[in-house]
């Protein structure tokens, strides 16, 4: 018999709006219906309101812990349509930010993983050591979140010199506690029987579905916006994109913790490229004077902690964006869990779901209901394009070209 | 003058008012060293009757789904068969002269109705959830109680009697059963059974509060809450009571032994705990294959090595 659980309209363990209803038989799930859309908060159209220096500060609250990769991308935007290259300097702070970003990212994952298999001690651990990670970039950017350091052609602060040997000291710490949490979780055998061949999902979907970031490097798909498109000092730095191979929920926990290392040898190469420069001289280090943006389009990818999030703009001269579009990486990773839940467990599901690291309030961009009747569309990729087209069409006459 | 006795023994002591301030204990025992093993502060120690109060004067809400019935006095059974479980084992242990022939049997059986009525008042909230966690509670009990029940019969058959008397009795004779290879044994997935009975990590499957936000409790509220919560406090206080007398020479209030009492209590909540504390929830299926497993093996092993003497 089948029968429907609910998962939702808050998920038990992210504490996020989204609904998933699983068509059961016993414990086993034989499908899922996803209903994402309830958290539309119309940030771009905001966006569109704002003055090009002020939607850094908007597009921060997309997402409490990707409030850096937002910006990023947004920034990188702006630059590619300016087509200007920001001061060394500039480059190095940002990526400190956003390494930073991604290992307290990593480390909230872990522990509610850690969580929601009911293993408490690692969620209380992981947060814990998460919260000198937070100290610190309290220290360097002056807010434990939302951190206000992107700014269009370079950063608002520097990093003062007196706080590098603390981001060494505690970068250190990191790096042994989260040795210790990866063997943790390589070891367990417990850990093992409850993620390993759990919500598998290979190499074809990852290409067929889009998967970013973790989700698609746990399946051995290679991609990392990093690397792939090397944006500020990425090039000249040394790291690895980690890959894994079966893309079960143990290789996604495997593969999050592995890029912590990667991230703390990224920073400490930064630090380092600071401390050869020497102290700031003047401003001209930190940003560059940027003017009237020109009329045009610009696209900005960074590789969020969770896969790739692209933000594109257009400008028609004014002081405020034109069209601002935001693509977050849960949007394509959520849609994976059509693939990887059914045939699991009910006690998987959650964590199946969990493990993509989702953020849905990221997502949420545009529902499209009927409201006189309640009817849901669906866009079929034909509409799609045909929307998109008629959308140039009407930008190119408003720019009368 | 037996009625007025009988019923002094069930409410107030050794029953429901002594066994409920004692689980109740118990729990903040066990929040407080899952905290300091988180490395928080936990509560203090009365927080466990303030969260009682808090409740007890909280709405009750019945969903309208539910047969209001069966909901309701669930929780009230399971309440007053581990109150019974408790008085039984405390008498036996107290003045052994009250111990009766098969009162070991009788526990063990009541034992398991807090987990019944559970099942019961899941299956009549009807949530879905709280249905999949009945089922789930359903496969749990078939699967720990056949090793509990061999790991018992180890002691049974070394004692040669099924009452709390005679095997007290032996133990005080002959030493405790945990001095034997069989009783380490039978101790040890003893344990683990109470792990799932208590319905602790990595047991806590039918509950599962991050799977099915709290499955067979899910759709309980306020009053019957509360007295879901005080079941749950007192079966971590019977369960571990019951071990000590079958396999560790039984408990007593009598001068220093209650010491020696209250340290091997505290031992045994202090295994569960730190067993609680270092492993995650296991699905079901791999809780069954564990309780059919090794430890229905280990049991086998225990029982064989009791038939030879060691």
């Amino acid at each position: 018999m089948v029968k429907k659980i609910p998962i939702g309209p808050f998920h038990p363990i992210l504490e996020e709006p989204e609904f998933f209803e699983l068509h059961v038989d016993g414990e086993n799930v034989i499908d899922i219906d996803m209903t994402i859309g309830w958290s539309h908060r119309g940030i771009e159209i905001l966006s569109e309101s704002k003055t090009w220096d002020q939607v850094p500060f908007l597009v921060e609250r997309v997402c409490g812990i990707c409030s850096c990769s937002h910006p990023y991308a947004y920034v990188k935007a702006v630059e590619d349509l300016l087509q200007v290259e920001v001061p060394k300097r500039a480059q190095y702070i940002r990526i400190i930010t956003a390494e930073l970003e991604r290992l307290h990212s990593h480390l909230l994952w872990t522990g509610l993983a850690g969580h929601f298999i009911g293993y408490n001690t690692v969620f209380m651990w992981c947060w814990k050591y998460r919260e000198p990670l937070l100290d610190i970039l309290e220290a360097v950017t002056g807010n434990r979140n939302h951190y206000a350091m992107m700014r269009i052609g370079g950063v608002r602060r520097d990093v003062p010199p007196e706080e590098y040997g603390n981001i060494r000291k505690m970068l250190d710490k990191l790096w042994e506690k989260n040795d210790m949490l990866t063997k943790a979780i390589i070891d367990d055998p417990v850990i093992h029987a409850r993620l390993k061949t759990v919500g598998i999902f290979n190499k074809d979907q990852c290409r067929l579905y889009g998967a970013l970031g973790p989700t698609a490097r746990a399946a051995g798909y290679d991609v990392d916006a990093r690397r792939d498109h090397p944006i500020d000092a990425y090039g000249d730095l040394d790291f690895d994109v980690i890959l894994c191979e079966n893309g079960d929920v143990f290789d996604k926990a495997v593969v999050r913790q592995l890029e912590n290392f990667e991230a703390i040898k990224i920073i400490r190469q930064c630090i380092d490229r600071l401390e050869e420069m020497g102290p700031m001289k003047d401003d001209s280090e930190l940003c560059l004077e940027i003017g009237e943006i020109p009329p045009g389009e610009g696209i900005g990818v960074y590789e969020a902690p969770r896969g790739e999030v692209l933000h594109y703009i257009r400008s028609n001269g004014k002081n405020m964006p034109m069209r601002h579009k935001i693509r977050a990486p849960s949007f394509n990773n959520i849609l994976t869990n059509e693939a990887s839940v059914p045939g699991n467990t009910v006690a998987a599901a959650g964590l199946i779901t969990a493990a993509v690291d989702p953020c849905y309030s990221c997502t949420e961009r545009v529902g499209r209901v009927d409201v006189n009747t309640g009817e849901r569309y669906v866009l079929s990729e034909g509409d799609l394009i045909r929307l998109s087209a008629e959308k140039t069409e009407e930008i190119r006459r408003q720019l009368g070209m | 003058m037996d009625a007025a006795k009988y019923l002094f023994s069930y409410l107030i002591f050794p029953g429901f008012l002594f066994t409920a301030v004692a689980g109740l204990l118990a729990t903040w025992v066990d929040r407080k060293v899952t905290a300091r093993v988180h490395w928080r502060v936990g509560p203090p120690w009365y927080q466990p009757f303030a969260d009682m109060v808090k409740l007890l004067g909280k709405e009750v809400i019945i969903p309208a789904g539910a047969r209001a019935t069966g909901f309701l006095i669930a929780p009230v059974v399971g309440l007053a068969a581990a109150t019974l479980a408790s008085t039984i084992l405390w008498m036996a242990n107290l003045y052994p002269a009250s111990s009766f022939v098969g009162d070991s049997i009788v526990v063990l059986y009541i034992m398991t109705i807090p987990a019944i009525s559970m099942i019961i008042g899941a299956s009549a909230s009807g949530n879905p959830l709280g249905i999949l966690g009945a089922a789930r509670e359903m496969k749990l009990i078939f699967a720990y109680e056949l090793p509990l029940v061999i790991v018992m019969l180890t002691t049974v058959y070394k004692v040669g009697s099924f009452s709390f008397e005679e095997i007290l009795g032996y133990q005080s004779a002959n030493g405790i059963m945990m001095g034997s290879v069989s009783g380490v044994i039978a101790f040890i997935v003893a344990i683990f059974c109470a792990q799932a009975k208590c319905g602790m990590v990595p047991f806590d499957i039918p509950e599962a509060e991050t799977e099915l936000a709290g499955g067979t409790h899910i759709e309980y509220s306020g009053a019957p809450l509360a007295v879901v919560k005080l079941n749950m406090g007192i079966m971590f206080f019977v369960v571990p009571i019951f071990i000590i007398t079958m396999f560790w020479g039984g408990v007593s209030l009598a001068g220093w032994r209650i010491l020696t009492t209250i340290l091997k209590y505290v031992a045994i909540v202090t295994i569960m705990v730190l067993i609680k504390n270092t492993n995650p929830r296991v699905r079901i299926d791999q809780a069954v294959r564990f309780f059919w497993g090794p430890m229905l093996v280990l049991s086998i092993i225990a029982m064989i090595l009791a038939v030879l003497g060691y």
